[in-house]
Order: C-alpha cells, then structure tokens, then sequence
C-alpha cells in the first residue's frame, strides 16, 4: 500500500483573489505569498504569531468577529476581505491608541527613519491622532553595558521576549501587568543590567520596530536594525 | 485675478518650520507673485487681518496667549493649516506634558538658575498646565506632519492651495524628520 499523503491543499479567496494554502499556513503568510499586503507590527517571521498588535484583522465571510491573519489558520473555502474602508478605519484607530498610549516624539528619537510604527502611520494616512495622548511617563532603563530600553517607546508588540525565548533561548523579557498597565520587564523586574540570563547577544533590539531597545550612543535617526533573522531561519534550514 | 492673502503664525515651536518655508528658495517667487503675505514673523504687520485665505502655523498651544491668538486666527482664516509636528502633535513642546507644570517651572528656573531664582510672573504669558496640538482646541483644514516639513513638501502644499486643490499628503509627509 502507498502511504498516504496527509498534505493537503486548501483553496480560498483574499479580497476577492483565488489563492492556495499548505497545511498550517497563517492567512498572513498566504496573503503575503500573493503579494497582497496586511500591515502588521508584532508579527516577526521567523517568530511565533502572538496576534498582540491587531493591525493584520480580517474579516472572515460567516465569522461575526474579526481574526488577526497571523495567526489564524487559512481553511479551505474562506472567503477573507483583508481590505475594507471599515478595517482600514480600525487599523488607523490602532495606530492612533499606540501614539497616544506612550511617548513616541519621532522628532527626538533615535529610530526616527527605521521605526515601523512610523511609517505605519505614514502608510496607514494617519497624519494626526484624534484622541488625546496620555502623556504617561514610563521609565527608562539603561542600566545595560550596551543597550537601553525606553519603555515610553515600546508599543508592547512582544518580540523581544518571543526572540529572546525562542532563538536566543534565554527567556529575559518577558511581561508584566495587565492591559493599558502592561510593561515588558527584564528577568524578574530587576535591571536589565543586573540581569543573570540576559546574554548580551542583541537580538531584541534587532527585533524592536520603534526605539524602545536601541543601542546606547545612538542620536537622532541614528539607529539602524540588522535583518539578521531571515539569514538565522535559513542556517537552521540547512542543518547548521 | 486676486492674489491669495496668505499669513504665517509662530506658537510654541522653534521656528525650523519657517526656516523650512525660506528654503522653498527661488521658487518662493514664484509663489510671491501670486499671494499677499499679510501677517507673518518675516513682516511686520502687528495686527492680524481679517479675511485671511491661508494660515500656516507653526507651533503648539503651550500658553494663554497661543490660546487667545489660535482663536482669533482661526475665525479670520478660510484654510487653516497645522504645519509641522509641534502643530500636529504637540511634539517636542509637549514632552513638558509627562512632568508637573509647577516642577518644570522650578527645574528651569530654581534647581538651575544661578540668579533671579524663580518662574518670570511679569511680561510674559503664562504657561498652560499642558501643551496641546491645534485641533484639540481648534478645526484645522489640513495636517502637515513633519519636524520639519521639507521645502518641497511647503511649496506643494502652497502650490496646491493656490491651485485650489487641497493636497492629498499620504504618501509624501510623516512624523518626524
């Protein structure tokens, strides 16, 4: 008897496009395969999806609630609208919470030029936010040798603690508090400094999309991230 | 034809957004032919006028006197425009915002001063307990993010108005520099 292949092609539609999906396949990772872009923040490839930031919701033709794409598994027979004037209104909102929730001054930030959340809001039309800001001082953090964490910046996406835990292996970040009262923390709140698993390797402040992890020395516009995930996927993918 | 009356105002903000607008360079007359500059810091009206068809202002709305100009600005103006991060956002100025008014006062003028101790009462407007952008107090016609907004993004939006278009700026301004 041949085996028999579990693998499994599903067809759907996204905004109104046939496409294909493999087993397992996000309908992010789907859309993105077919050049059809759903804007996102927390979401990092190479990193599991946490549906943290909520920009990649979609509508799912028969599902009364909208389902963040990068971690919603494509079925065959969906019918996704990723594209909608309602969902672009919810996008922008999010994009408007975020700056209104901490300190984010591109005028005066490092990151200003290779900030997501920036040119989010560019890409988005967000060119003033409607709601009032918060002006909540957070701390900064610069205890570390090499890096600072400025947590008015942090946008709470999670992708420090998810690389430092699933490719570093380390687990330092993690998170602390609920809701609009959430802070990333290092080890058990101590400083990021005194830390005893932190390993100095950086990858969380490659993986930050804003300036809240930046190396230290940085001046305006000056921090730059390496793309250093993708090639680290693709060693693994070889075996080494 | 009648040239377009056009006015430029400076609130809180560090004037980077005039010193963007002379950067428009020799195109700026080009524009020069086709409006009348009347109320600016670069002339020297005193008084705001009526009827004005363009505003741009610079700056956020930090003291009693911002509060009292922005009104009166906005009922003389037709097309009231927020030019740059400070007017769109608060910006810089309104980092103050994270603090206590009172302590700012005395961190500038007492734990750093060397002499004449204490926040000046006389002469001066008085701080509002926080910086806001305009449209928290005022409708403003069209956001121009930017710290600041390049030249060329100033004359297209210039160009555009005096085109009777309103710009659409999607896609050529942001936050920040």
């Amino acid at each position: 008897m041949p085996e028999i292949s579990h693998y499994q092609v599903k067809t759907l539609t996204i905004d109104g496009k046939e496409v294909c999906a493999s087993e397992h396949q996000t309908i992010l990772e789907v859309a993105r395969e077919n050049n059809i872009d759903i804007p996102t923040l927390c979401y990092f490839n190479g990193l599991n999806g946490v549906g943290a930031c909520r920009l990649c919701l979609v509508e799912v033709k028969g599902n009364n609630k909208l389902l963040p794409a990068c971690v919603t598994q494509a079925q065959e027979g969906m019918e996704v609208t990723a594209h909608s004037p309602q969902l672009h209104e919810y996008r922008k909102l999010i994009i408007e919470l975020l700056l209104t929730e901490r300190s984010h001054v591109c005028a005066v930030c490092v990151s200003s030029g290779h900030c997501e959340l920036q040119s989010l809001a560019q890409k988005l039309g967000v060119n003033h936010v409607t709601l009032p800001y918060l002006h909540e001082q957070c701390k900064a953090d610069g205890s570390h040798r090499h890096f600072v964490a400025d947590h008015n910046r942090c946008v709470l996406c999670t992708r420090c603690m998810r690389v430092c835990d699933e490719i570093e292996g380390a687990h330092t970040w993690d998170i602390t508090g609920r809701g609009i009262r959430s802070r990333m923390i290092t080890d058990m709140g101590e400083p990021w400094g005194d830390s005893e698993t932190c390993t100095n390797c950086g990858k969380c402040v490659s993986v930050c999309p804003v300036g809240a992890l930046v190396e230290k020395g940085k001046a305006v516009a000056e921090m730059t991230k390496p793309n250093f995930l993708p090639y680290l996927i693709q060693m693994r993918g070889k075996g080494q | 034809m009648d040239k377009a009356r056009i006015a430029t105002l400076w609130l809180d903000g560090c004037s980077g957004c005039h010193m963007s607008l002379l950067d428009i360079d020799e195109r700026l007359l080009d524009i020069a032919s086709a409006i009348e500059l009347v109320f600016s810091p670069l002339v020297d009206n005193k008084e705001f006028p009526e009827n004005v068809d363009l505003t741009l202002v610079e700056g956020a709305l930090a003291n009693e006197e911002d509060i009292e100009k922005i009104k009166m600005v906005r009922a003389r103006t037709k097309l009231l425009v927020a030019l740059g991060d400070c007017a769109v956002t608060g910006n810089v100025p309104a980092m103050r915002n994270n603090f206590v008014l009172a302590d700012v006062l005395h961190r500038g003028y007492v734990d750093n001063a060397t002499a004449n101790c204490g926040p000046p009462v006389h002469e001066v407007p008085q701080l509002e307990p926080k910086v806001i952008p305009l449209h928290e107090l005022v409708a403003v016609d069209l956001f121009v993010p930017g710290c600041p907004p390049s030249a060329d993004l100033i004359f297209f939006v210039l160009s555009e108005v005096l085109a009777g278009r309103i710009p659409d700026l999607s896609t050529r301004s942001h936050f920040g520099n």
